[in-house]
């Protein structure tokens, strides 16, 4: 009975900093609607910057002093990084700040090895709580035993601060109501701000308090911000309470999880995840959130097919990019097929986030699955490559029809995530179940045969059929599905008021993505010679939104473009240096305030300027201003 | 769709960076893949230790006359960029054989990579036993002592331990359940009187680690055999301290003796464990004092495993290429193959059979010394006694 | 004997939240071509019975039939396919879409296309699509992009939507909310028009009684959820109860006095 007993407090113990760290991503979504990826860099810059000073700072005073004045030291830069940085894309498209964040976070972790090296660091133990306390023979830390009781006392600051203080409603009323408080005539800029340090303070605290615990290095903050996601998500997006009780709930799934699933312990957390918004769509305690006044796009220029003219240079541009073999050698073929699976990838979520208006997460589970569905098709079934190229991708058809069917019942933030545990979910069976899927060490040996395996033939199969995949999704962007589709993002009241079954479009429209993944997938296979979990890792899902979001998530063809720049980009940086991270980390925070509507939506603003110079037919001017409210 | 002219701009641009790197036709360049942006801490003492063996062989007269050239990719960590890396330095840069790579899914994808495309391979790093046995091929040698031979070593030393009821710990993906299921077997055949308790399967780079320590902690072990490594290492160590887990318990554990792991633990190093590792501050012969002198002296700095490792695997290659005297593959094979050379750890040989160098590793205890953590009582065992026999080798890799 | 059963007919609507009675024992009819207002002061369960008409919400008891056949329950998208077609309170429109787009995708609903993935949508039912725009005065507007549109044009252009499937029955939720007086007029004077020459039946909810007792062939009271009156305006105007009812408002007064100057 003793052993469970401390279990349940070594659950609660991991549960506090989980909790701070998780607060403050809430209350930062709550009020800013952004997606803060860079929260986990926050963490970890608070580790380290309290790992140096609790190495200066001697004495007990030192060590605590170290840990609050890093927290501050951390709050500050969320504050620089929101006033520079987030201020100027607050009216960009729904989750370009998200893109902005994971250029920051790309950036901070090379940058932390640059200043603190690359060692792991193992801080000193808190003064005063450096021993374990005998609790009827087994031992409690004592250090434990001071989270525990630390994090409730931060959820009763935090609700003092948010039920007694003006700028606690403040924050209150913004999380419920945006417009409403800037009807109020408050200083939405500097409620923005005060709630970024707020949270970037939890978090850097939540990470400066790991110091007695865990060893402070430059991968923390991946570690911690699926976890962090999770919570949040499972709590109830912007509600402090949720991220309280779903940090406890997390962390005992965790402690209790290992003794009875000890192999799937990982899973586990996303599998609750999953059931809590299939159940509960807004977590816990989160409310269900008033429909959107504004609709994603507000596209500056109506979707049209191409004219004649630019199909010809379409044609033009594809004949050019086919003579590639006459002149380049095969490294350049082959980082071209690579490009052309990225086309493949990127356009597969544009369909369903910029048509459908459904930001996928986890999009690299159908990419992952279709790679897989080939390595098994080849590998254990021995069939030819032809017909694994044919059937691979009906793998990512079958993973999207399964999850997706649960996915379209939500939208927003909450189809992301879901998304992202379904993802997590086949990455964890992928990574951890060996005997079938080779876990870490992947599926070797899926050639191409002889007719594709010259570099030059496997660039023009990849360049063919991303040419194919392309101008297919274009025609249904231009379908009567695709009207459907785009109906079905703007509105969903209206559409349904005209007959149309939105989930059963959308859930279509996340089995066509899915499937056209899967080929992009199967593609991969062939081109690597072989499958491993990263291929549906997070990483590749983020890799995929980046290059929509890079093209311009309100335009056709911004995928296309996205995927070409980023990828190119992202192969020469990485052969070039070993801080590709931080150059590609400064050029997406460059681009994204630079071109806030990404290259293409730069592109098109352009020449619309240039077309159009009347004011009332420059929409564009007007939107941001619109949307600005 | 503009778009689509990116494809040849970016094609121009590969091919413009490809031709600026060519080299002189008497040089002989060696292709080097490393995870440096994801895994620093091991990637720059084998960066520093390949540099040097550069730098050592080009003065001492390059390879044959040929002056030696590494260049060297980052792959991120990511067996996908490993390759693309692989490629642009076959296709582009024409070296004249792959080395490197630390991860083992980066290891199996270089060479599969290199099997494929009929590229000599010498992989330094990765652990799994796949590399040369069950996705063994020709093109691949591997220097470093893997997992099972690590594991055999460590178990010759917990064989002779007291302890018959065992735990494991070990982080959940392909790396952990092998050296879990080799150190059982060979475990079991010694010593069948044992008992495995409890097992633990943290995710690696995410223990929780209390609840580990705890459940271990309940299920009363004699003997604990932990494979985490890195950060995980460092909680379970703190938790496992705190906790009592370790006291009165004998622990086995992987790699926890290379400085890499060890010095990161500093006064929280828990003492009495029996690990694989590099106390290179207690070798005392003249190969590793040749070593330790010279890279003591270039970089201020004492040499992790990885220096060994990166040192040695250049200076492989160079005697690789200067026996074969040629850059041909085949003849890259033909030369490798049973040649034997000095390492600072004595001599080792690439064996026939399988491609695996004989280079050993220490088994010794771990200890604390002014506040740091060291590893006593520690003797080298070559590579070469803790191999399976011709029979189940030839059993255990594919025909070529 | 067989009498043909009425377009609409709704028969003891109930609705109730915790305990609270939104909606009791309502029952009207409407016939087809007929325009019928459903009035109320401020929660007197109008948009309650609204949505239960048009499958918002679901009645605790009662039945909405149309032409006879039972829909109470369903859901917004079946009751539109059998020929209702309505509009918001607040213009519900696809912004990003042009305003042809919007009537498009309302006439591939309802030509069951909606999962053609090859044809060609720009082109679809061009014609009638224009018909449509052209009918409610916004056939200059067809390639301008919905999102740019002045208020009253949305309210034009969801009439249009509304019309796209040839419906029986119209529902329109405050119709003239939000325009100015102008614009009202024009509206409903469009969409009577429209109901007459198609004999489409008009339910309508509506704040402004200037716009109800003008239109209105019927108006049906409501007061704490139940029906309280019934009939012509100017039955409904001389009811003492819907009198006592707006008491305070003015409304009626004010609007019976106005119509009254006018005739």
């Amino acid at each position: 009975m003793a052993f469970y007993v401390v279990q349940f407090l070594t659950g609660l113990a991991s549960a506090a900093s989980l909790f701070l760290v998780a607060s403050g991503l809430s209350i930062i979504f709550g009020v800013t609607r952004i997606v803060n990826f860079a929260h986990g860099a926050f963490y970890m810059i608070g580790a380290y910057v309290a790992f140096t000073l609790t190495e200066r700072l001697s004495g007990a005073f030192g060590f605590w002093g170290a840990i609050v004045i890093a927290a501050f030291a951390v709050a500050l830069i969320g504050v620089l990084v929101e006033m520079v940085l987030l201020r100027r894309i607050y009216h960009a498209p729904e989750l370009f700040q998200l893109l902005a964040t994971f250029g920051l976070t790309l950036m901070v972790e090379d940058l932390v090895v640059l200043i603190w090296g690359p060692d792991d660091l193992v801080g000193r133990r808190a003064p005063g709580f450096k021993g374990a306390i005998d609790f009827f023979g087994q031992n409690i830390p004592s250090y434990d035993l001071f989270l525990i009781v630390l994090g409730p006392v931060v959820l009763g600051i935090l609700w003092l601060l948010f039920q007694r203080t003006r700028w606690g409603v403040l924050v209150r009323a913004a999380t419920q109501d945006r417009d409403m408080v800037a009807a109020l005539g408050v200083n939405q800029k500097w409620l923005f701000t005060s709630v970024f340090a707020v949270g970037v303070f939890l978090a850097a605290l939540g990470g400066a308090l790991q110091i007695p615990r865990d060893a402070v290095h430059h991968a923390m903050d991946l570690r911690i911000i699926v976890e962090v996601f999770v919570v949040v998500v499972i709590g109830g997006l912007g509600s402090i309470i949720g991220a309280f009780v779903a940090a406890v709930l997390v962390s005992e799934l965790n402690a209790f999880g290992i003794l009875i699933f000890p192999k799937i312990s990982i899973i586990l957390v996303f599998l609750v995840m999953a059931a809590v918004l299939i159940v509960r769509p807004w977590g816990l305690f989160g409310r269900p959130e008033a429909p959107a006044r504004k609709t994603p796009g507000l596209t500056v220029n109506p979707w049209r097919p191409l004219t004649s003219n630019e199909r010809l240079a379409a044609l033009a541009a594809l004949v050019i990019a086919a003579t590639l073999p006459l002149f380049a050698g095969n490294y350049a073929l082959t980082v071209g097929s690579e490009i052309a699976i990225s086309v493949i990838f990127a356009v597969s979520l544009h369909f369903l986030m910029s048509v459908g208006g459904l930001a996928s997460f986890g999009h690299a589970a159908y990419f992952g699955l279709g790679a897989y569905g080939v390595a098994f098709l080849a590998k254990m079934a021995g069939l030819p490559m032809i017909v694994c190229l044919l059937l691979g991708p009906l793998l990512g058809c079958m993973g999207a029809a399964v999850f997706g069917f649960f996915a379209v019942q939500l939208s927003g933030v909450y189809f992301a995530m879901l998304t992202l545990a379904f993802a997590q979910i086949v990455w964890s069976i992928a990574f951890q179940w060996v005997s079938v899927t080779g876990g870490d060490n992947g599926i070797l040996g899926v050639w191409p045969s002889s007719w594709a395996a010259s570099p030059s033939h496997f660039y023009w199969l990849s360049l063919g059929v991303a040419a194919l995949v392309t101008i297919a999704l274009r025609a249904m962007v231009f379908s009567p599905f695709g009207y459907a589709l785009r109906a079905t993002r703007d509105s969903l009241l209206r559409s349904e008021a005209v007959g149309i079954n939105a989930k059963r479009i959308q859930w279509t429209a996340f089995v066509i993505a899915g499937t056209t993944a899967g080929i992009g997938g199967a593609l991969f296979a062939y081109l690597k010679g072989s499958v491993f979990p990263d291929n549906l890792g997070i990483s590749l899902s983020v890799d995929a939104l980046v290059m929509v979001l890079l093209g311009g998530v309100e335009t056709v063809s911004g995928a296309v473009i996205g995927a070409i720049v980023y990828k190119a980009l992202n192969i020469w940086l990485v052969s070039q240096t070993d801080l590709s991270k931080l150059v590609l980390g400064g050029f997406i925070v460059l681009i994204v305030v630079v071109f806030p509507k990404g290259i293409v939506g730069m592109l098109e603003m352009l020449a619309h300027r240039r077309g159009k110079t009347s004011p009332p037919g420059s929409p564009l001017l007007a939107k941001p201003i619109e949307s600005a409210e | 769709m503009r778009a689509k002219n990116y494809f040849v701009g970016a094609a121009f641009a590969l091919l413009a960076s490809g031709m600026a790197h060519s080299a002189l036709a008497q040089d002989i360049k060696i292709g080097e893949i490393n995870s440096y942006s994801l895994l620093p801490a091991f990637t720059e003492p084998y960066r520093k230790g390949w540099q040097l063996a550069v730098e050592e062989i080009n003065a001492a007269g390059g390879i044959n006359g040929k002056k030696l050239i590494v260049v060297s990719k980052d792959d991120g960590g990511k067996p996908a960029d490993a390759q693309t890396a692989a490629n642009e330095l076959v296709s582009s840069e024409g070296v004249a054989m792959l080395t490197g790579t630390f991860l083992s899914n980066i290891g199996l994808a270089v060479s599969d990579f290199a099997n494929q495309k009929k590229v000599f391979f010498l992989a330094a790093e990765p652990l799994t036993d796949a590399v040369t046995w069950s996705k063994g091929n020709k093109y691949t040698f591997r220097l470093r002592p893997s997992n099972y031979m690590q594991a055999a070593m460590l178990v010759e030393a917990a064989s002779k331990l007291p302890a018959k009821r065992w735990a494991t710990i070990a982080p959940n993906y392909e790396y952990g359940q092998s050296a879990v299921a080799v150190f059982k077997k060979l475990m079991s055949e010694k010593r069948p009187d044992i008992q495995w308790v409890d097992e633990q399967w943290p995710p690696q780079g995410k223990i929780d680690a209390g609840p580990v320590v705890q459940a271990v902690a309940a299920a009363n072990p004699e003997a604990i055999l932990n494979v985490t490594f890195g950060a995980d290492l460092v909680k379970l160590v703190r938790e496992g301290n705190t906790r009592g887990l370790f006291k009165g318990r004998e622990v086995v554990s992987f790699l926890t003796g290379e400085p890499e792991y060890l010095d990161p633990l500093k006064e929280e190093t828990p003492e009495g464990w029996i690990v694989t590792g590099y106390p290179w501050y207690s070798i005392k012969t003249p190969e590793h004092d040749a070593f330790l002198k010279a890279y003591q002296a270039k970089y201020n700095d004492y040499p992790r495993l990885g220096s060994i490792v990166g040192y040695q695997t250049i200076k492989s290659a160079a005697a690789i290429l200067a026996k074969a005297n040629s850059t041909d593959p085949e003849k890259l094979i033909a030369a490798a193959e049973g040649l034997s050379m000095p390492s600072p750890f004595g001599e080792i040989t690439f064996r026939k059979i399988d491609h695996q160098s004989t280079l050993g590793a220490y088994v010794g205890k771990t200890a604390l010394k002014d506040g740091k953590g060291v590893m006593v009582d520690s003797v080298y065992k070559k590579g070469a006694d803790y191999l399976p026999s011709d029979a189940e080798v030839e059993k255990l890799r594919p025909k070529d | 004997m067989s009498v043909a059963p009425p377009l609409l007919a709704v028969e003891g609507l109930t609705k109730s939240y915790g305990g609270v009675h939104a909606v009791r024992g309502v029952s009207f009819s409407l016939r087809a071509g007929e325009i019928l207002a459903l009035i109320g002061p401020n929660g007197a369960g109008k948009s309650t019975c609204f949505d239960m008409l048009n499958g918002q919400n679901r009645p605790d008891s009662g039945h909405v039939r149309l032409l006879g056949e039972d829909t109470t329950g369903r859901k917004p998208r079946e009751i539109w396919r059998m020929g209702v077609g309505r509009t918001f309170q607040i213009t519900a429109t696809f912004a990003t879409m042009t305003v042809r787009e919007n009537v498009q995708v309302a006439l591939i609903s309802h030509g069951k296309q909606l999962y053609n993935l090859w044809g060609s949508a720009p082109n679809f039912d061009r014609g009638e699509a224009g018909r449509l725009l052209e009918l409610v005065g916004m056939g200059g507007y067809a390639d301008r992009p919905c999102g740019e549109l002045a208020y009253g044009d949305l309210k034009r252009l969801e009439l249009a939507v509304a019309l796209a499937n040839q419906p029986k029955l119209l529902l329109m939720d405050e119709p003239t909310a939000g325009m100015a007086p102008r614009e009202r007029v024009d509206l409903m004077r469009l969409t009577a028009q429209i109901a007459r020459e198609k004999s489409i039946g008009v339910l309508f909810t509506e704040h402004d009684m200037d716009v109800v007792f003008e239109h209105a062939d019927r108006i049906i009271v409501l007061n704490r959820g139940t029906l309280i009156a019934e009939g012509s305006p100017a039955e409904v105007r001389g009811n003492p109860q819907v009198q006592a009812v707006y008491l305070g408002e003015g409304l009626l007064y004010e609007a019976g006095h106005r119509e009254g100057a006018s005739a």
